[in-house]
């Protein structure tokens, strides 16, 4: 028989106010095993942990109760205080009176004896608890950063920076993700390629950082601190190590009319291609969609003019098979299609752009050499209006119901910098609310407002029409005067909004890593682990988590950096120890909880019995292993014989909860 | 209004700990009431709960049991409620079968976001299974107290 | 084909090929015929019968019989067959210490429905020709009979005369049954009222004497220790003491066989109350199909059992609510 002990919290006025502690403790100090019920104010606090503690010590307690919050808040705390006290941590139940009775009940007799009842059930419960030990498994102490944008390199180089090996798989060709495709970044207008190659080159030159770029995750197994991730190196066709980077196959390539992705599409490119200058790796690809070598076995120019003898039409995707303690998601976004929004005429006029392709535009490195021009007939615009918020803040259906958050402040950025560079053109920013928070940011929007003379139009455009004489034709609503506007336009930039990169999704089923409906990772805790999955050793840099702005994403990347090296730092980890465990004389060898197992964890063997008679039997076991089990249970129903149970919720102790709570 | 001798129901919540559980935590939070015939249970996942402790609970004299797990995609432990849904979907459908009410079992995926979700299910549910009495073709009369 | 299947066990006990034969034995009367195994030529003569009753499904005893030394010949009628399969996708029997020989079934009698039918008292002999059934009686009266009319139950909704898997076949090899009409039977008590059926199956059910011999029949049912005989499940209970445990019984019995169950049909032939407990099965496997697609366990070795599989837009258990049957009044 146990020695219990039952302790009852009033949570100041929370829990006394509306149940009568008192008489919760009076009521199960007679229940079978209770040697001390008693009641303080804040069980919590030091005094009320040390008043268990001594109890566990003056009673020698061999279980305890505690009727005090939801144990999604306190059954750590109440486990340490029996540990300090030399009782296993996991003879420790909690009966929640606060959140299920005191805070939801206000007749004080109904909630008094509903507290009895969690009461009398946990103490049945903690009858059947069984002292308990966490195993530990060992950390691979290498960490894997899926994406290779700025959150992805900010990541992988304060990990790195702490002394532990990095792998970033992109699947670019190049690291450096969206923001090698900016102009200027706000609100200081740097250069963003002068701020952001340097840390490129930084990964490139780190010893510890490997770069896996062209690459894909393929497969992911283990568990935190044991990670195996098999990595699809896809064929670029070039061999990585013998590529100088010349380029010079990217200028002899006879196929010409391949839309270059980096410029989105507004110029063209070659077959075999760099991305861009400062790639990194600065290793060509050949696109294979468009290379007649691979696709008719007649060209062959990039390898002849190739002296470095790079080129391998041979090449193959290639797999690789890494260990790691520790995988970071960084998959980043992309704008949404515009398909569902035919009113602003994307699909009709060239000159209806959205702003990641007018960032295109206006950077040096774009297809116009940095001058501002349209891309239909190449002329200086001389009204642009930008629409703010497509897709974004959408009811409809149509598009996302949440702000993607940077739009307003690029748009300032793209408004300021054209008025800067062209003081003739007119801009015009049609906008639902302008959102500023961030350092410096009113401010910035402030100074494009009265500084540059920025028309900023509370409304919205509800049609943009392509004219015969190639302008485009604005109508919008100002909702502050109260009527319709016409504008003839020369250029339309559309403030898209952004979602979740599209292999976020089968990466989350890989990495069994929870979304949400939007694509975005979830996180542990919405506020207090904003850069942990809920799935350990899983980690969220950037916006694969939610919309961010650069800093947000640094400063993240930086955290979930923070997260990584905290748990690489440790030489073992501590498995949770409520892991389901097979009873192998019931075991009946059938494979159904093998099956319905999401992390793998138990295995079969052939195992030698005694039989009846000094024989021998050889019979089908199953066995867990109590590493890679997160304790769900799925198995123990699966199981037809009732071999399989979980530790701290067995099928007994939660009949004697069905039991107490039915009598 | 308080009637005499009114019935009041027995009822078991299996909530599964990661989403239910912390939305019922949340009703609290938000100081959401429904009626405190309902007695929760904290289990793991929703595939944790053996169609065996349902029908423990109406043996000892349960009046509706309601499981309530993450939603379907959302699980914790990825496919753990798609597994619960097939069982409590054959299970109910099975206690139908035998004539036992159906409106006595439910399932109900709760988010831990979803406190407002979680109050107005257990008041409905408690609603129900009050105007159905109490269980009589599920219990054993040998739990009754004398 | 007793004489076939006689020649066959002789042939391969003589050869080495197997060991030992399972097969059924004659008893006192023409209709007691039992599971047995034979361990050599002599008893195989003297004591190998097979008939229009020997209903009774033979793979449950593999689970015990292939862990044994040596190789064990089994005969198998269709529907056994599937239970066999169903066995060895559990890996609960060994294939390679089982020497499957599949044998033509046109279906197996009921010896009561006989009896009612004929009138045949104290039977002395049952012959079958094209179909029907020649009893003679001790004293010499004779009765015919089509056997179409005293089919076992599980034999008058035969769902497939196909062998799923054998080593070799005796007779012809016939097809899966598509138009069989298992699932009628279901389907009237599903179009009841809650009252009516709980009526039903109270009356079925309070019959229950708690024998065991669905239990013991069931080729599903083969764990090492059954939970009912388990202290430590919180369910082991030896008596039908009550409605509760009457109905605990059967529906935890039908759950643990969900999607294992072949729908052979020996529990309701082997209940001596009469139960139709197969009603419960196919009750589950009705509802398998229309939910989550056609299911035959033990039709094929690799696909996922219903219950260890999903599909991520399965229906929501409220289809319970939402569907079929009246409501009470």
């Amino acid at each position: 028989m146990q020695r219990i002990g039952v302790f009852v919290c009033h949570c100041g006025t929370n829990i006394a106010a509306t149940v009568d502690v008192k008489a919760v403790a009076e009521a199960l100090k007679f229940e079978p095993g209770v040697v001390v019920s008693t009641e303080y104010q804040y069980m919590c606090s030091e005094a009320g942990q040390s008043l268990i503690k001594d109890a566990i010590r003056d009673h020698r307690l061999t279980g305890v109760v505690i009727c005090s919050c939801s144990p999604r808040m306190h059954e750590a705390t109440f486990r340490k205080t029996a540990a300090a006290a030399g009782l296993n941590p996991y003879m420790v139940e909690i009966a929640n009176i606060r959140e299920q009775v005191s805070w939801i009940h206000k007749d004080v007799a109904e909630a008094t004896e509903k507290a009895i009842i969690l009461g009398r059930a946990a103490i049945a419960k903690v009858h059947l608890n069984a002292p308990l030990t966490a195993g530990e498994s060992p950390v691979t102490k290498r960490a894997l950063v899926i994406g290779g944008g700025i959150a992805g390199i900010q990541t992988a180089l304060d990990i790195a920076d702490a002394g532990f090996e990095v792998d970033i798989v992109e699947k670019e060709p190049t690291i450096g993700g969206k923001m090698t495709q900016l102009d200027k970044t706000f609100p200081t207008l740097d250069c963003a390629a002068c701020i952001l190659t340097p840390k490129m080159v930084d990964c490139a030159q780190h010893e510890k950082v490997r770069i896996f770029s062209y690459s894909e995750v393929e497969d992911v197994k283990g568990f935190v601190g044991n990670f195996s991730v098999t990595i699809k190196k896809k064929a670029r066709y070039v061999d990585e190590l013998k590529c100088t980077g010349c380029g010079l196959c990217t200028e002899k390539c006879p196929q010409k009319k391949v839309p270059n992705a980096f410029n989105l599409g507004l110029d063209n490119r070659r077959a075999i291609y760099i991305p861009f200058a400062q790639a990194v790796p600065k290793v060509a690809t050949i696109d294979a969609d468009y290379c007649t070598m691979l696709k008719s076995g007649k060209c062959g120019v990039c390898s002849k003019v190739c002296t470095a003898g790079a080129i391998d039409y041979q090449q193959k995707d290639t797999f690789v098979e890494e260990k790691y303690g520790a995988i970071v998601v960084a998959t980043g976004f992309n704008p949404i299609k515009l398909d569902a929004y035919e009113e602003y005429g994307y699909s009709q006029s060239k000159d209806v752009i959205t702003s990641l392709e007018l960032e295109r535009l206006m950077n040096a490195a774009g297809p116009n050499g940095g001058t501002l021009l349209r891309p239909s007939d190449k002329t200086h615009p001389h009204t642009i209006v930008f629409v703010q918020c497509v897709g974004s803040r959408c009811d409809d259906g149509k598009g996302k119901s949440y702000c993607s958050k940077i739009c307003c402040m690029y748009t300032a950025k793209h408004a300021m910098l054209i008025r800067e560079k062209y003081p003739d053109t007119e801009v015009y920013v049609f906008y639902i609310d302008v959102r500023t928070p961030g350092k410096n940011f009113d401010e910035f929007y402030r100074r494009a407002v009265e500084e540059y003379g920025v028309h900023y139009v509370k409304g919205m455009v509800g049609k943009v029409l392509p004219e015969p004489d190639g302008t485009l034709t604005v109508r919008a609503s100002d909702l502050i005067e109260g009527k319709q506007l016409r504008l003839s336009a020369d250029l339309v930039v559309l403030a898209a909004a952004i979602e979740p990169d599209k292999t976020a999704r089968p990466l989350a089923t890989k990495l069994t890593a929870s979304m949400d409906t939007n694509d975005f990772f979830t996180e542990a805790h919405p506020k207090l682990r904003p850069v942990e999955s809920p799935t350990a050793g899983i980690f969220l840099s950037g916006a694969c988590q939610g919309p961010k702005d650069i800093p947000e994403t640094v400063s993240q990347a930086s955290a979930a950096a923070a997260k990584v090296i905290g748990l690489l730092a440790k030489d073992k980890l501590t498995c949770n120890p409520c892991v389901a465990h097979s009873d192998e004389m019931l075991c009946n060898g059938c494979s159904s909880c093998e099956k319905v197992c999401p992390y793998g964890a138990i295995t079969y063997s052939d195992k030698e019995f005694r039989g009846p008679n000094r024989t021998t039997l050889i019979r089908r076991v199953a066995s867990v292993n109590e590493a890679v089990c997160q304790g769900c249970g799925a198995c123990t129903v699966a199981c037809p014989s009732g071999a399989m149970d979980l530790k701290g919720f067995s099928n007994s102790q939660i009949m004697a909860e069905v039991d107490a709570i039915c009598k | 209004m308080q009637v005499k001798n009114e019935f009041r129901p027995k009822i078991v919540a299996f909530c599964c700990n990661w989403c239910s559980y912390a939305g019922a935590d949340l009703a609290g939070t938000n100081r959401l009431q429904y009626p405190a015939d309902v007695k929760i249970i904290r289990v793991p996942c929703s595939c944790r709960v053996n169609p065996l402790f349902i029908l423990r609970a109406f043996q000892r004299g349960a009046d509706g049991v309601i499981l309530c797990g993450c939603h379907p995609g959302d699980c914790h432990y990825t496919s753990g409620n798609y597994y619960a849904r097939r069982r409590m979907t054959l299970l109910f459908s099975m206690l139908d079968f035998l004539g036992i009410e159906r409106e006595r079992t439910r399932v109900e995926w709760v988010s831990a976001a979803e406190g407002a979700k979680f109050a107005a299910t257990m008041n409905e549910f408690v609603e129900t299974v009050t105007k159905l009495g109490e269980n009589k073709r599920l219990e054993d009369l040998r739990c009754k107290k004398a | 084909m007793q004489e076939s299947m006689k020649q066959k066990a002789l042939a391969l006990l003589a050869d080495g090929t197997v060991d030992r034969v399972l097969g059924w034995k004659k008893g006192d009367f023409v209709y007691d015929v039992t599971p047995a195994v034979f361990e050599s030529t002599e008893e195989v003569e003297r004591d190998f019968t097979f008939s229009v009753f020997c209903g009774s499904n033979l793979s449950k005893y593999l689970v015990k019989e292939s862990r044994k030394e040596g190789k064990i010949l089994v005969f198998f009628k269709p529907c056994d067959a599937y239970s066999f399969a169903q066995l060895l996708k559990e890996h609960r029997v060994i294939r390679e210490k089982v020497y499957a020989v599949g044998i033509e079934c046109y279906g197996k009698a009921d010896i009561d429905k006989l009896r009612d039918k004929t009138g045949a008292t104290v039977i002395h002999s049952v012959g079958e020709a094209n179909g029907t059934l020649t009893v003679r009686c001790f004293g010499g009266k004779e009765h015919t009979v089509p056997l179409y009319d005293v089919l076992l139950e599980k034999c008058e909704s035969c769902k497939s005369k196909k062998h799923p898997v054998y080593d070799e076949l005796l007779g012809d090899e016939g097809e899966v049954v598509d138009d069989c009409n298992r699932f009628d039977s279901v389907a009237k008590l599903e179009a009841m009222t809650p009252d009516e059926r709980y009526e039903f199956w109270r009356g079925e059910l309070s019959r229950c004497i708690r024998c065991n011999a669905c239990r013991n029949v069931c080729p599903a049912c083969t764990c090492e220790k059954c939970i009912f005989d388990n202290d430590a499940s919180g369910v082991a209970q030896k008596a039908a003491a009550d409605s509760f445990e009457e109905n605990m019984f059967h529906i935890i019995r039908a759950f643990h066989v969900v999607g294992r169950c072949t729908d052979c049909g020996e529990c309701s032939r082997v209940c001596p109350q009469q139960i139709p407990l197969h009603l419960l099965n196919r009750k589950f496997i009705k509802d398998i199909n229309e939910l989550y697609g056609e299911y035959q366990a033990g039709a094929d070795p690799d696909t996922r059992p219903p219950l260890v599989n999903y599909n991520t837009g399965d229906v929501e258990p409220s289809i319970v609510y939402e569907r079929g049957g009246k409501e009470n009044g």
